[in-house]
């Protein structure tokens, strides 16, 4: 990063945190419900943009991410509904996840379909396969996840709420970020992920097997899709309905090129967009304006368009060079 | 000690419908550099990713420090301390210089790469071989000359004891040649092998200890440079005896046919790449662009022709300023344009050759009539255009890619000298084609200056520019240094020149 950019971003966070303060100061439960829904609705984007990262960063684009959030969250909630146990839920929406993303590796990688139209196939087969099999009767059995207070953290005005008093799944994530933060960029996982993103032909030539870390790179990002979904069924909305992922495996995506494909870059962008969700809920709770709530409703994906286009503009950012290509040998 | 570094034995390689090595031996042993000479497709290239792994030999066997091996892979071959050098560069742009080196042996504490460790490595490696290169730097930042040193640092950091370089010093201007050289002979010192691929008989005379031609995947020769001349070798290489200069009478320039006035292109990445450039070629005359390769040449050509945009500037052709029209307005005006890729912008591959032959002018009279093509007179003029240039091809229905480079960079050529030119824009003109087929096209370019065509030839091979050109202009930096007259050059100056250094 450039100093100048550093600079920037210091100016961001010191105008955010001004703010923040300012509306608490001036009205502290809303302020405290809408930045708590910001990091409710953050969850689910930075697990499908680590999933999509993971994925890109070594070659391989995954717009099925709403297909896996939604497959998963229809395997944690019925394991969870058979067992009654949330834990045992989430294995299986984790589960879930890798097996979608090793249908999409044996896809893209293995049988060198066009990435788009595989990712495709996730998405609609998910939509299909969940609304089929969907049993209106069924219940959850047990309440979802519920908050958990990290001790004296927990106690901190605002910050305490917002970030310390969280389920499971939402520090599970932010535990994440920094993991995959630091595998991305530290480890040798890591190196040769980038590599065979920008330029597959040289890491073969160093040895590294390319189709088969991309086989399993875009194996293990399901997984991260996979606990999303469980996050939607077991911890955000405690059900499952029909096409509960309503986009946001897309929105993810848009999540992960703002944030440059890194995890804290993602969930600055992930905070920024579930802001842009909270504020339209409270709007809509409070009934704010005295228009059709599907007009308030648009709001993330009207801001998404924007930044995605503004984004373009705003500094240079550069796709691995081999995004999308299929690697021939040789 | 070991005898053989590596040896292939009576190797025999087929990919469907060629030969590509038969029944071929060589020899490499401890400090001796082993020049592989040949023409493109050879063997040259085929023969090293055998004894690299690229390949599997269909018959015959690869003997690796008087070893008999049967390599599975490259990671093979490197494990065995082979190393390689390829002519197009396998280096991740974005990584730095430490990251790319380490690639694939990255040394690890707790787990993570340990970049400090590698770095004293790398800084350690670069100063024993003479190889400076800034550790941190971005790959995509630097240099060509500067990427290969990366490259060999590569193979030099997994201990390489024998090391393969595929047409090192194409990239090079003539000084940094020389210094690679040098490189390559203090290697020798400390008992490394080389394996040295090219095409140019200067150099092949000046590094080699041992000298193998191969012709149509055949040993044809083996010598050393005391017993070898640059005739002898060439003749070897082609099979026949060949003219290495071309003959050519003394210019008649006449008139301005294209000006450019201080001219202005960036390149994809929105840099600046042609930075104020002024230069005139008249009628009759062959102004040579030369320069490594990457100075703006490839902009500057595709402002010309139309397939890019200026930022700024002029460019005119007999007095009619075509800055920025279409590639089809200029093409009429009487451009000729012989492209420096020739699969991107000279020919469809899954044409004809018909379709091919008129691919500047198909919706005209006589090859159209009132928007329909008429395939007669289009075969009709393909027939011709194969005849007189010399396109080797069953009949003229078959598809642009079954030519081999040669045939279809003759073919190209044919289409554009089939009318009345003004000016012929020839970039690398004779890249990766066969001896016979160079000096055919060096003829014919010489031909049309004859015939009073104003030339812009841009290449990468010094020599080819010293050949052909009345005048030189030279590139550096998108800027240009110097142009002077063709008979006070010397090859030193121009290459500080391609180096940026001016008196």
């Amino acid at each position: 990063m450039k100093p100048r950019q550093r600079q920037l971003l210091w100016i961001a966070a010191a105008v955010i945190v001004a703010l923040a303060w300012g509306f608490y100061s001036a009205d502290g439960p809303q302020t405290t419900a809408v930045l708590a829904g910001t990091v409710r609705a953050a969850t689910l984007l930075a697990l499908g943009a680590m999933c999509g990262m993971i994925g890109e960063r070594s070659g391989i684009v995954n717009i099925g991410i709403e297909g896996q959030f939604l497959m998963s969250a229809f395997f944690a909630f019925t394991v969870t509904s058979m067992t009654g146990s949330l834990f045992m839920g989430t294995i299986a929406g984790v589960a879930t996840g890798l097996t979608m993303g090793w249908l999409l590796a044996a896809m893209a990688v293995g049988l060198k379909v066009d990435q788009i139209i595989a990712g495709t196939v996730l998405n609609i087969a998910a939509l299909g396969l969940t609304s089929f099999f969907y049993d209106r009767g069924r219940s959850l059995g047990v309440s979802k996840y519920t908050n958990i207070d990290l001790g004296p953290l927990a106690d901190i005005p605002l910050v305490g709420t917002v970030f310390f008093s969280r389920p499971p799944i939402t520090y599970l994530t932010m535990a994440l970020l920094v993991i995959v933060h630091v595998a991305l960029f530290r480890s040798v996982w890591g190196m040769r992920t980038r590599a065979i993103g920008e330029h597959p032909g040289a890491a073969d030539t160093v040895g590294i097997d390319v189709l088969r870390l991309r086989y399993l790179n875009v194996t293990l990002a399901g997984g991260f899709a996979g606990l999303g979904g469980s996050y939607l069924a077991l911890e955000s909305v405690g059900t499952f309905s029909r096409a509960m992922s309503g986009g946001r495996g897309f929105l993810a995506l848009a999540v992960m090129i703002f944030g440059r494909r890194t995890p804290f870059g993602a969930y600055a962008a992930a905070l920024f967009f579930g802001f842009t969700t909270a504020l339209q809920n409270q709007f809509q709770l409070k009934n704010t304006f005295d228009i059709p709530p599907q007009f308030v409703g648009m709001l993330p994906f009207v801001v998404t368009i924007v930044v995605v286009a503004l984004s373009g503009l705003v500094g240079s950012m550069r796709d691995p060079a081999a995004l999308g290509q299929t690697y021939e040998k040789g | 000690m070991t005898e053989l570094l590596l040896a292939a034995r009576n190797v025999t390689k087929r990919f469907p419908g060629v030969l590509a090595n038969d029944d071929v031996s060589v020899e490499l042993r401890p400090g001796r550099i082993l020049a592989l000479l040949g023409e493109n497709g050879a063997g040259k290239s085929t023969l090293v990713n055998v004894m690299f792994g690229m390949y599997r030999p269909d018959g015959g066997e690869i003997i690796i420090k008087d070893e008999v091996v049967d390599l599975r892979g490259p990671d093979d071959a490197i494990s065995r301390g082979i190393g390689m050098v390829h002519q197009h560069f396998q280096l991740v742009p974005p990584m730095s210089v430490v990251e790319n080196i380490v690639l694939g042996a990255e040394p690890t504490k707790l787990g993570l790469v340990d970049l400090d460790e590698a770095r004293v490595r790398v800084v350690e490696l670069s100063e024993r071989y003479g190889l400076e290169v800034d550790p941190d730097a971005l790959v995509e930042d630097l240099p060509v000359g500067m990427q290969q040193r990366v490259e060999i640092l590569k193979a030099l950091y997994r201990n390489a004891d024998v090391l393969i370089l595929d047409e090192p010093t194409g990239v090079l201007t003539p000084q940094e040649a020389d210094h690679l050289l040098r490189v390559l002979r203090g290697l020798t010192e400390s008992g490394v092998g080389i394996v040295f691929i090219t095409h140019k008989l200067r150099e092949v005379l000046a590094i080699a200890d041992d000298i193998v031609v191969l012709r149509a995947g055949r040993v044809v020769g083996t010598t050393t440079p005391n017993q070898a001349t640059e005739t002898g070798l060439a003749e070897m290489m082609v099979g026949r005896s060949v003219m290495l200069r071309v003959e050519k009478t003394v210019a008649q320039p006449g008139g301005v046919v294209l000006q450019v006035e201080d001219l202005r292109v960036e390149d994809d990445r929105g840099h600046i790449a042609v930075d104020g450039v002024n230069l005139e070629v008249r009628s009759g005359e062959i102004l040579g662009v030369a320069g490594v390769e990457g100075n703006g040449q490839r902009e500057l050509v595709e402002a010309i022709t139309g397939l890019r945009h200026t930022s700024g500037g002029k460019i005119t052709i007999n007095g009619g300023s075509l800055t920025n029209s279409s590639t089809r307005q200029i093409a009429k005006s009487g451009v000729a344009h012989i492209p420096e890729d020739r699969e991107k912008h000279g020919i469809v591959a899954v044409y004809s050759l018909a379709e091919n032959s008129v691919l500047n002018r198909y919706y005209r009279e006589p090859f159209s009539s009132r928007g329909i093509m008429r395939r007669e007179v289009i075969h009709r003029h393909a027939e011709a255009v194969v005849e007189e240039f010399d396109v080797r091809t069953p009949n003229v229905t078959v598809t642009a890619s079954s030519l081999s480079g040669g045939n279809k960079q003759k073919l190209i050529v044919g289409r554009e000298f089939s009318e009345d030119i003004e000016l012929l824009v020839a970039a690398q003109p004779t890249r990766g084609i066969d001896i016979g087929a160079i000096e055919f096209i060096h003829r014919r370019i010489l031909e049309q200056r004859d015939k009073g065509t104003a030339v812009l030839l841009v290449s990468a091979e010094l020599d080819e520019i010293l050949g052909l050109a009345d005048r030189i202009a030279v590139v550096y930096g998108g800027k240009l240094m110097d142009v002077f007259d063709a008979n006070v050059a010397d090859r030193e100056r121009v290459g500080l020149l391609m180096a940026g250094i001016s008196d």
